[in-house]
């Protein structure tokens, strides 16, 4: 290769190494990590996700320099009939976007996991998981990476499915004990319920998958989306049906009504991993699908719509749930929920900078606050840890049991206790609720402009009361977990974080602040950057009436929140000043408006019903009792009392055997005469058969 | 020039000698003599089909009957000569033990 070819391909040979670099990171802790320390463990994992992420800047250095797409071949992989599949890393500027986010958010969480698991894994009392932790990290990283950087649907699916088993792994990380220590299988239960809900979206992915096979004859995006071209209809239902059944996929995936009730369970693994998988980086999965099938999804503007409004609904109906909720980590989920719902709507609208740009915002904020809420949890149990030892001794973990460190009930006061972790969450929340010049104000932003000015009305109206509801839970919170008075010892005698984890905290909380001016309106360096790989993107225009309508919505449901909340402050035992308010739509909002109860009824009642109905009639009574019992073994019984009995048996069988065996020792002594030994005679006999052969011959 | 018919029928009257010696003599050293007979009786054929129709291949065919008639007349002497030393007589008859 010659100098100057080199330089033009930049570094585009450092592809490979943003998967190879975690993976090896989780290699050496698995065959090293035993005699390692804790320290030394946690350094090479975040090593080498932060080797990841220097690979990703230099990619996406070189791609500054050379924007087109590069596809970097490392190995064969299908080749059968017409199926041409190569394990091929695809560097485009929307997936070194995505590599960037995952990496970079995932070092930081690396790092502060390091701090984190360190007291987790005491107060549950089992330190010798601290290295499982970080292996299952370092391979989400991986799994993560192949997932943005695959260059067909199936290399997609493979990491799709790699972070399914992470997250599976990860939410039932303390898989024998619930969220409050106590042995249960809950953790596990949400562990499979996540695996389950997500492979109904999987299903829908993979039809889809095959759909575009047998349409296009090929899984790689360039091919499909050329081939794509060639059907001109709007709205053909060959596209719509595939872009549908992605949109199932991204609905498990990224926890859209209807599977989206997998998430808020999923707060049952450690807090790194819900800011890691289940805020940042997967569960953005699906609005990366969607953007990456962009050209699919522009050619059905049904689908669209359709995508555009299950965002929209999701993002209302997540958010008023998360009004309702008292478990801290459950109103970030709920949030979360709402915020994908926010992307979907954004990637649906063909508004695909902009669910991007909040996409990559949303990893900084939603990050911050995950850890932010860590790290009070970890508060909660430090000083609860305190007041158990100073008063009853070690012996005694009676209280301990019933206390639950995640209950915003339990909290209160905790801005003089933990005052950095207050400022910290304070930024993520002006973040979330968009107030600017925050990062989440720009991002919700852009994507309210486009809904309102590409004339999706009724989806701007449903996000708008989103984001009203979005500020009025943060600022719930807020006044509930940091002002008024302790509502529990602990939370008196809570202690501020070590720097380990507070320093990630800042980092991110500096993106949350600065992270907007990715893409300014009127500048749109995003939006530009995006442009190269997605080609229908246009930038938003800044709509001044929007912004002033959700920035006062949004300053509005704050205010309320303190009159709700921060004038007359909780004390402890009393019951939500809401509920009191509002009576029954609290409850409602509290049972997560009973849509368990209603999948319960409506989809695992029956479909336990059936299995039972499968297993007990159809295979025990019917199968085994019946058939089995009944016809095979009775008319086998039947033959053989008729067919076997002593005359049958030992005159009809035997009689026929011994009679064979008999003629045949009878055939063999008349066979016997003629073999006489006597050379003459056989001589005789070859001549008499050769002349009778030559005879036949020639007189035939 | 002898017609082939001729040769032919020295051919026949030669194996018909041979075949009987085969089947009538007892001793093997004849027996192998009227083998020999036999052969060179299709040898004979061979070599005079051979000159009638011009061709080759009979000739060459010939040699090898001849080199393989060595080969066994020399296999068929070295277990004559060890069957006479078990059993201190070479006639065919007494040489039944292969009935089985």
């Amino acid at each position: 290769m010659h100098l100057s070819e080199a330089g033009s391909m930049g570094l585009f040979f450092l592809a490979p190494w943003v998967v190879f670099f975690p993976v090896i990171g989780l290699l050496a802790n698995i065959a090293l990590g035993r005699r390692w320390s804790e320290k030394t463990i946690g350094a090479v994992a975040s090593a080498a996700s932060g080797l990841a992420f220097v690979a990703s800047a230099l990619l996406a250095l070189s791609l500054a320099a050379h924007p087109e797409p590069v596809r970097w071949l490392i190995g064969e992989w299908i080749h059968s009939g017409n199926l041409q599949l190569d394990w091929v890393f695809r560097v485009d500027t929307l997936s070194v976007t995505m590599m960037l986010v995952v990496s970079g958010v995932g070092t930081l969480i690396h790092v502060y996991a390091i701090g984190y698991m360190h007291e987790d894994v005491r107060f549950k009392s089992d330190p010798g998981r601290f290295r499982r932790f970080f292996v299952f990290l370092n391979l989400f990283i991986a799994a993560m990476m192949i997932l943005v950087s695959g260059d067909s649907y199936l290399m997609l699916f493979v990491g799709w499915e790699g972070v399914g088993l992470c997250s599976f792994l990860l939410i039932g990380f303390w898989y024998e004990m619930d969220t409050l220590g106590r042995p249960s299988w809950a953790n596990s239960d949400a562990a499979k319920k996540a695996m389950i809900a997500n492979r109904i979206g999987d299903f829908g992915f993979l039809i889809a998958a095959f759909l575009i096979f047998t349409a296009f004859g090929t899984l790689q995006f360039d091919g499909v989306f050329e081939a794509a071209k060639g059907i001109s209809a709007i709205n053909s239902p060959l596209i719509v049906m595939i872009t549908l059944f992605l949109l199932l996929g991204v609905t498990g995936k990224s926890a859209q009504i209807p599977l989206y009730v997998w998430l808020p369970d999923a707060m049952a693994g450690p807090t790194p991993v819900s800011a890691l998988i289940h805020a940042a980086t997967m569960v953005t999965a699906g609005v990366y699908l969607v953007a990456r099938s962009a050209p699919l999804y522009v050619a059905a503007p049904l689908a669209q719509l359709i995508v555009a409004t299950v965002g929209a609904i999701t993002a209302l109906f997540a958010a008023t749930i998360a009004v309702g909720q008292f478990d801290i980590k459950k109103v970030l989920a709920y949030s979360t929920i709402s915020q994908l719902g926010f992307m979907v709507a954004g990637v649906g609208m063909g508004a695909f900078a902009a669910g991007m740009f909040h996409l990559v915002t949303h990893a900084f904020f939603k990050a911050l606050l995950f850890l932010s809420a860590g790290s009070i949890i970890l508060g909660l149990e430090r000083g609860h840890h305190h007041l158990a030892h100073s008063k009853r001794g070690p012996a005694s973990n009676k209280h301990e049991e019933s206390f639950d460190p995640n209950d915003m009930r339990n909290m209160g006061g905790m801005r003089k206790s933990m005052p950095v972790t207050f400022w910290l969450y304070i930024i993520g929340t002006l973040a979330l609720a968009g107030i600017p010049p925050f990062a989440g104000f720009w991002s919700k932003d852009e994507i309210l402009a486009d809904a309102f000015g590409e004339g999706f009305t009724l989806v701007y109206w449903l996000l708008t009361a989103a984001a009203f509801f979005t500020a009025f839970y943060m600022g719930r919170q807020i006044w509930m977990v940091f002002f008024g008075k302790a509502r529990h010892e602990a939370a008196a005698k809570a202690v501020e974080s070590p720097p380990i984890i507070t320093v990630p905290l800042m980092v991110l909380a500096i993106l949350s602040v600065i992270g907007g001016a990715l893409n300014l309106p009127g500048l749109h360096t995003l939006t530009g950057w995006l442009e190269h790989t997605i080609a229908f993107i246009h930038p938003g225009e800044f709509q001044f009436n929007v912004a002033l309508i959700s920035t006062g919505l949004a300053l509005g449901a704050i205010a309320l929140s303190w009159f709700i909340y921060g004038l007359r402050p909780m004390k402890a035992g009393q019951p939500d000043p809401l509920r009191v308010a509002l009576g029954p739509i609290f409850t409602g909002m509290n049972r997560k408006w009973f849509v368990d109860e209603f999948y319960q009824a409506v989809v695992l009642n029956p479909y336990r019903r059936l299995c039972l109905f499968l297993s007990e009639v159809i295979e025990g009574r019917f199968w085994h009792d019946w058939f089995h019992e009944k016809v095979l073994a009775g008319t086998y019984n039947f033959l053989t009392r008729i067919a076997l009995n002593r005359y049958a048996d030992q005159r009809g069988i035997d009689g026929f055997f011994n009679g064979v065996g008999q003629w045949t020792k009878d055939l063999s002594a008349g066979m016997r005469q003629i073999q006489n030994g006597f050379v003459r005679s056989y001589a005789l006999a070859v001549l008499v058969g050769v002349v009778a052969m030559v005879s036949y011959l020639v007189l035939r | 020039m002898v017609p082939v018919s001729y040769y032919v029928g020295l051919s026949a009257i030669l194996f018909i000698i041979g075949a009987l010696g085969v089947l009538i003599r007892r001793n093997p050293l004849v027996i192998f003599m009227s083998i020999e007979l036999m052969l060179n009786a299709g040898n004979l054929a061979m070599v005079a089909f051979t000159r009638t129709f011009m061709v080759l291949e009979g000739q060459i065919f010939v040699f090898f009957v001849m080199t393989v008639a060595a080969a066994e007349v020399a296999v068929g002497l070295a277990l004559i000569v060890t069957i006479f030393r078990s059993r201190h007589s070479i006639n065919i008859d007494l040489m039944n033990t292969l009935k089985g």
